[in-house]
């Protein structure tokens, strides 16, 4: 039987450790011993495989009650693309976010901003045969949490995507360009190389911009490639 | 050539992207062993995880119309996962190696920049003896957290320890 073809190991430096110490919650939630290094078997190398008709797409996040929300209305696009530059099809990706006064509809967000009766912030789209994605939604807003004194989350977007395996799954953050918080906050810094971390920024860009509409950003998202043996044709 | 994205924590919202049928893979009708798979998140301090995300994946039975192989399961206020879904056969290694019935698990939290990934193998499996990835874990107590216990009736147990005593065996695939 021939071995299946392994995925890359992540490049140094790209990826954030597990102890993150200026962001408290991992203090008691990293491991202390190493991760045990194994072979990718076939449990790794594949993964699950979602199709619309099973999951439908929630493409408008603007619109989910028949009633527009509260906010900035923006679009945000992009590709998914692996790490030798070949596009990642009709992959699921999920989305979900606080609304435009920095409140997620979460039991669990006591924040004082208001919640919008509205927009609820979840989402799920799939990538079309090039690898592209886009979705409209509000921009959300900033908000308080307990990490330390004064302590704000920039803007942010969560992204769950899953790409062709078990071990390409990723779950991140897009933040917005000129985001004066992102200087403070812990889980960005928590990506030791710079470039890596200045990639979780989505760009501004005029043509994904609708006239009269909305605002667009374009994130690109790139998941690991399969590492090139020559035993491969 | 580019780089892989880099990860950032689930956070504690998660839940607005949960479905909770999906910590039921038998939902579609999938033939097989029916079992539970549970367990508690527990921190380095032994308090249970009650915002967790785990996820599962099996490369046994395939994944079909009847059976996605994938599932998510929150973690209740006392840190409890729990999953419905087939019971794993035999799964193909590297080589000629046979790997023991064994589910791949992901964690994923706030406090967790990435996800953790480890695996629940079956108690008293005869493959388990000879499973490579239970073998090179050399330290018999260390093995043991990837064994799933019996707990009733079609019911195996695995706990995960985040940090410290008896912190479960996490992977590096």
């Amino acid at each position: 039987m021939n071995d299946p073809t392994s995925f890359r190991p992540y490049a140094p430096g790209t990826q954030p450790p597990y102890d993150a110490p200026a962001y408290l919650g991992t203090v008691k939630r990293h491991p202390k011993q190493k991760l045990h290094p194994m072979p990718q078997t076939i449990t790794e190398t594949t993964g699950p495989s979602f199709s619309p008709s099973h999951f439908p797409p929630l493409v408008d996040l603007t619109m989910t009650t028949g009633k527009p929300a509260i906010g900035e209305r923006i679009i945000v696009a992009g590709t998914i693309t692996d790490e030798d530059g070949r596009p990642v099809p009709n992959t699921m990706v999920e989305i979900w976010q606080a609304n435009g006064s920095g409140r997620y509809d979460h039991p669990a967000d006591q924040h004082d901003a208001p919640l919008d009766p509205n927009f609820h912030g979840a989402g799920r789209v799939f990538t079309d045969e090039h690898g592209g994605y886009r979705f409209l939604t509000i921009r959300p807003g900033a908000y308080p949490w307990p990490n330390h004194r004064n302590a704000w989350r920039p803007n942010h977007i969560h992204f769950s995507y899953f790409g062709p395996a078990f071990a390409t799954r990723l779950v991140t953050q897009m933040y917005f360009p000129g985001d004066p918080l992102l200087a403070f906050d812990p889980i960005f810094h928590a990506v030791p190389d710079e470039h890596a971390r200045n990639r979780l920024i989505a760009a501004f860009d005029l043509d994904l911009t609708e006239p009269d509409y909305a605002l667009g950003y374009r994130f690109d998202v790139v998941l690991r490639g399969r590492g090139a043996t020559p035993m491969e044709h | 050539m580019p780089i892989a994205t880099a990860s950032q924590t689930v956070g504690p919202y998660w839940h607005l992207m949960e479905d909770p049928s999906w910590a039921d893979l038998t939902r579609f009708g999938a033939q097989g062993e029916k079992i539970t798979l549970t367990g508690v998140v527990l921190d380095g301090d032994g308090k249970p995880c009650a915002d967790a995300c785990v996820e599962i994946w099996q490369s046994d039975p395939p994944a079909s119309d009847s059976f996605p192989g994938f599932g998510r399961s929150n973690t209740d206020s006392a840190g409890n996962y729990r999953f419905v879904t087939v019971k794993p056969g035999p799964v193909a290694g590297r080589g000629n190696a046979q790997q023991a019935p064994h589910i791949a698990l992901c964690i994923l939290s706030r406090g967790l920049m990435r996800g953790l990934v480890t695996r629940a193998y079956f108690q008293g499996e005869k493959l388990n003896e000879t499973d490579p990835l239970l073998m090179s874990i050399e330290e018999l107590a260390r093995r043991g957290t990837l064994i799933a216990r019996p707990a009733g009736a079609a019911t195996w147990r695995m706990d995960v320890r985040l940090q410290g005593e008896g912190e479960t065996v996490f992977l590096d695939i």
